[in-house]
């Protein structure tokens, strides 16, 4: 029984298979190199072939890292974990969109844009995302770390293992807990701070503030969350949010902008009530 | 069974649990026995903890509130990327919240069976117990779960359960958990009790003394090796899925960390056991890099086909309701499509073998949702599955309301892992082993739900008990660099890194992985036999030899070099494989996910053998060349009595 399925499995879609064969597609792709921090970066030119509309476009830069390995050449380093969309590693700037936003139609991680969004013959241009706060490590990788930090300055509610209730010891309105999951989902891409002309990352601290701020659990620490976030955010040198709504726009999580007035409105709030960042 | 795979060694049992007691009172009797650490020597103590999914997160955070000084690594540029964020569809607990008839008696006896009988009581027991202050840990944290209009928690039936347990935040349960996990773990980096170690990726285990006493590990960025010292170390590294190369786990998912223990002494325990999701996307090249799930929670609606006869491609709209057979309500007619995991799966590929498969390369069949369309109408599918359809169009290109889903079988998650006892300990004192990286609480096949809510109940309320008890000798003498054991173990990490750097050969560490997945899948996967497995093990020493001296790496060792680590990951792969097919030939029974063609029913059903395979089979690794020592941990059924699953 297995034998007769045998050598099955990844036998389709592929140049053999007469039935893909003509829609196979030869593209230019431009790419974002660089060695490491200290050096300046150029961007370099490769052919690729015989790239099916089925694969993903990270598929595509491993049929490219394929060939430049085999070459003894170094491959192009870039991140990348689950590949469906929820990890938050990738994050390519794609034709200057984050995330190929301009290309899918709509906002997707990269991980799930699909090389059937282009056609035989482009030139794809691929960079890292570009902010002071994320420095490039090499190729297109860079240092998102200041994320984590902003999480470090307040973005948790302190609720030390075994202290806990009973769950159901605390009601939460079923559109304020719908709210805060619809915050909680930014998976941390970064792909608002690339998109942001002021390379802000309001959108992504406003995230973790509303989803904490919208529960009866994260009602305690909230004043001193929000004024912590966002001096941390000016610390790791995101620029200022001037509402411009790019991030929102390019957010593969759709996180909307209404979570920046929240922001604005904690952080209001906050100070009024005589928080100050800690320092 | 040949002397020549594998020699039998003595047996080993689990010495932890208060076996003087009921098994309702063993979890609070054990933490009541275990010693405890004052809370001013915890400062002295050192625990290394390497991963920061579920189970590494919740224990590194929950060790360092506790007051030890924690270090804690991981491979990810973030602790909130661990592969535990992908997870679905929800998490068990015990909480009865709807009065259907649940308990923890319930959900232990469930999993027991669901486990087909191959893992123990009172760790399962103890899981059960745990659950309900899981979710009271995770409420308190702000994970947002789903609730119901009156502002109390919502929970489904989930995985063929006949209770609704099941606690979820909408098709995103394991990256709501993980955040929670993930903001307490830096919380406590900012308090400075927890030292974080990003983009470390640990390549050995340094034991002296017969103590697990540290760790070596590369920085991925700058490409250093350096050694890392402890009282005890934690592995928390996941699970092995992608020996098969192709599964629904992340790409960088590895079983680095625990096979490199294994070689340093820890058994590895039901190596074989693996468990094939029925319901993810198919394969749909050579190029295809992973699987994507499509969560089970769709066969609740969805019906299961492919047409009666074989190379049948018209256009499954096309196909009269006369001509199509949906298989499980045919040969299961009182579960139907909800049948569990391994018996949907095993059945796709029998009719996929019988050359009645759809789509490219005939491995799918059609879930269809054309009656439930027409029953609840499109709102109410958009509103229940409307995220899944549209992964499911993104990634294939069709539009599921209007079409037939095609789905097929893939690797999912790992029974097997690190041997460890009551106390999540290995046959290594001090290192203990939690997640789905330890083999403990599944037995042959997992229960929908259940992986999250182990990982969390190892992670901030098991370990962090049981620990105590070891650390109580602490703190250890110091050791560093110049002791023997750790020279060798440095030198032996940087020569590897050299030799995979320096064979110059033609294939790359992807062909080598997927060449070995493929064998891995077609002989070691959802069905195996005697000579399917002999087949593989023929072939595996031939595939080391090649990737020994045919492996290309390019690039150097001093920058981020993604091509090494992956080197370094199928390297162990393939030694990993090799122990599979040991332990799948070993086991001449069915159970579980462990599926052995020489052991059905007539009827073409798994075929259990309680009389000789009632036992965890605990391997010990013996240096090169001589073959893996099979050490057997007897299991006894005080509670649950052994039975047949029937799902006809
Ligand atoms: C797609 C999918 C859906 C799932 N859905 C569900 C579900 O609905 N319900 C359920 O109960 N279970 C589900 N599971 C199973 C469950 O998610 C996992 O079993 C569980 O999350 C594993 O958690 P973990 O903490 O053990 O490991 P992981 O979350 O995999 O974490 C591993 C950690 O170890 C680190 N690491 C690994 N190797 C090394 C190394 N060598 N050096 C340093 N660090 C290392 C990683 O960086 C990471 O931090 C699902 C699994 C998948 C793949
Ligand atoms: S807000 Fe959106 S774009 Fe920004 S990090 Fe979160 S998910 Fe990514
Ligand atoms: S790789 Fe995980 S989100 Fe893209």
């Amino acid at each position: 029984m297995t034998a007769t399925r045998e050598g099955a499995t990844f036998a389709s879609g592929t140049a053999t298979d007469p039935a893909m064969a003509p829609h196979n597609m030869t593209l230019t792709l431009r790419i974002w190199r660089q060695r490491g921090p200290a050096d300046k970066g150029r961007m370099v030119t490769y052919q690729v072939e015989d790239i099916s509309p089925d694969m993903s476009f990270l598929e595509m830069l491993d049929v490219l890292n394929e060939k430049l390995i085999l070459a003894g050449d170094d491959p192009v380093v870039f991140d990348h974990d689950c590949r469906e969309g929820i990890c938050g590693s990738c994050g390519l700037m794609i034709n200057g969109t984050a995330h190929g936003r301009g290309t899918s139609g709509g906002p997707t991680t990269t991980c799930q844009l699909h090389m059937r969004k282009f056609k035989d013959g482009d030139t794809i241009d691929i960079e890292p995302w570009r902010a002071t706060a994320f420095p490039v490590i090499k190729d297109l990788s860079v240092d998102r770390s200041a994320l984590d930090r902003i999480i470090q300055s307040g973005g948790y509610i302190s609720a030390p293992t075994g202290t806990a209730p009973e769950a159901h010891s605390i009601l939460v309105p079923k559109k304020d807990s719908d709210a805060a999951f619809d915050a909680a989902t930014c998976i941390g891409c970064g792909a608002c701070v690339a998109a942001c002309p002021n390379a802000s990352s309001m959108l992504f601290t406003a995230a973790k503030v509303s989803h904490l701020g919208l529960l009866p659990q994260g009602q305690p620490e909230r004043n001193e969350r929000v004024v912590n976030m966002v001096a941390q955010q000016d610390r790791e040198g995101f620029g200022g949010c001037t509402n411009i709504g790019e991030c929102s726009a390019a957010c593969p999580k759709g996180i909307s902008m209404e979570n920046i007035s929240r922001l604005n409105h904690d952080l209001l709030g906050a100070l009024r009530a005589g928080a100050r960042p800690k320092s | 069974m040949p002397l020549d795979l594998f020699t039998v060694g003595d047996p080993i049992a689990d010495t932890k649990a208060p076996m003087d007691v009921p098994i309702g009172e063993r979890w609070s009797t054990r933490r009541f026995r275990a010693r405890l650490v004052n809370p001013a020597n915890r400062r002295k103590l050192t625990v290394i903890v390497v991963g920061t999914g579920l189970a590494g997160g919740s224990a590194a955070a929950t060790l360092g509130e506790a007051g030890y000084k924690v270090k804690n690594f991981w491979f990810h540029d973030s602790p909130r990327r661990a592969h535990s964020v992908a997870a679905q569809g929800g998490i068990n607990a015990a909480k009865n919240y709807r009065n259907d008839g649940d308990s923890v008696h319930r959900l232990f006896y469930d999993t027991v069976k669901g486990g087909d009988f191959r893992s123990r009581e009172n760790n399962v027991h103890r899981l059960a117990e745990v659950s309900v202050n899981i979710i009271d840990q995770c409420v308190a944290q702000g994970v947002p779960f789903a609730r119901e209009y009156g502002g109390l928690l919502d929970n489904r039936s989930f995985g063929g359960a006949q209770v609704s347990r099941t606690f979820y935040a909408r098709g995103q349960t394991g990256q709501q958990l993980l955040y929670g996990a993930y903001q307490a773990l830096e919380r406590q980096m900012a308090a400075g009790t927890v030292e974080q170690f990003a983009r470390h990726e640990m390549l050995d285990l340094i034991v002296i003394d017969g103590r697990a006493r540290g760790i070596v590990a590369r920085n991925l960025i700058t490409g250093e090796v350096s050694t890392h010292f402890a009282d005890a170390v934690v592995l928390a590294t996941g699970g092995y899925s992608n020996v098969f190369y192709l599964s629904t786990n992340a790409k960088g998912s590895n079983a680095t960390a625990i096979w490199r223990a294994h070689k340093r002494g820890a058994y590895f325990a039901n190596p074989c056991y693996t468990q094939i999701h029925p319901t993810c996307i198919p394969v749909k090249g050579d190029y295809q890099s992973k699987l994507t799930l499509m969560s089970e929670s769709l066969r609740n609606d969805g019906r299961v086909w492919v047409p009666k006869e074989r190379g049948d491609t018209r256009d499954p709209r096309d196909i009269p309701e006369g001509e199509r057979d949906y298989y499980l309500e045919r040969i299961y007619p009182a579960f139907g499509n909800l049948v569990p995991r391994d018996i949907a799966s095993r059945q796709a590929k029998n009719v996929c073998d019988e050359g009645r498969g759809v789509g490219p390369g005939g491995l799918g069949v059609y879930l269809d949702f054309g009656d439930a369309m027409k029953r609840l109408g499109r709102p109410a599918i958009e509103a229940k599955y409307g995220n899944l359809f549209d992964m499911y169009a993104q990634i294939t290109g069709e539009d599921p309301y209007e079409t037939p889903m095609r789905i097929y079988p893939a690797v999912h998650y790992t029974m097997g892992g690190l041997w460890v006892d009551y106390d999540l300990q290995s046959t290594i004192p001090g290192m203990f082993v939690i997640g789905e990286a330890n083999f403990s609480d599944h037995g042959a096949n997992r229960l929908g739900a259940s992986a999250l809510m182990q990982g969390l109940a190892d992670g901030y309320f098991v370990l962090p008990n049981t620990i105590n008890d070891y650390l109580a000798d602490g703190p250890f003498e110091k050791v560093d660099d110049s002791h023997p054991a750790v020279a060798e173990a440095l030198q032996e990490v940087q020569g590897r890194v050299q030799k995979l750097l320096s064979i110059n050969g033609n294939r790359t560490p992807a062909s080598f992985h997927r060449e070995l997945g493929r064998l891995m899948w077609d002989l070691c996967g959802m069905e195996r036999s005697e000579e399917s497995l002999r087949k593989a093990l023929d072939r595996i020493p031939e595939i080391r030899q090649e990737f020994w001296t045919n492996l290309k790496v390019s690039g150097d060792e001093n920058t981020i070099n993604p091509t090494l680590e992956h080197a370094g990951r199928v390297a162990d792969f393939i030694e990993l494989a090799e122990l599979m097919c040991v332990d799948a030939l070993h086991r001449a029974e069915s159970c579980g996910g462990h599926f052995r063609a020489e052991s059905q029913t007539p009827e073409g059903e798994a075929l259990r053998d309680d009389e000789n395979f009632a036992y965890v089979a605990a391997w010990e690794w013996t240096p090169e060349g001589a073959p893996p020592v099979l050490h057997r941990e007897a299991l006894e059924y005080e509670y649950v009595h052994l039975a047949q699953r029937s799902y006809k």
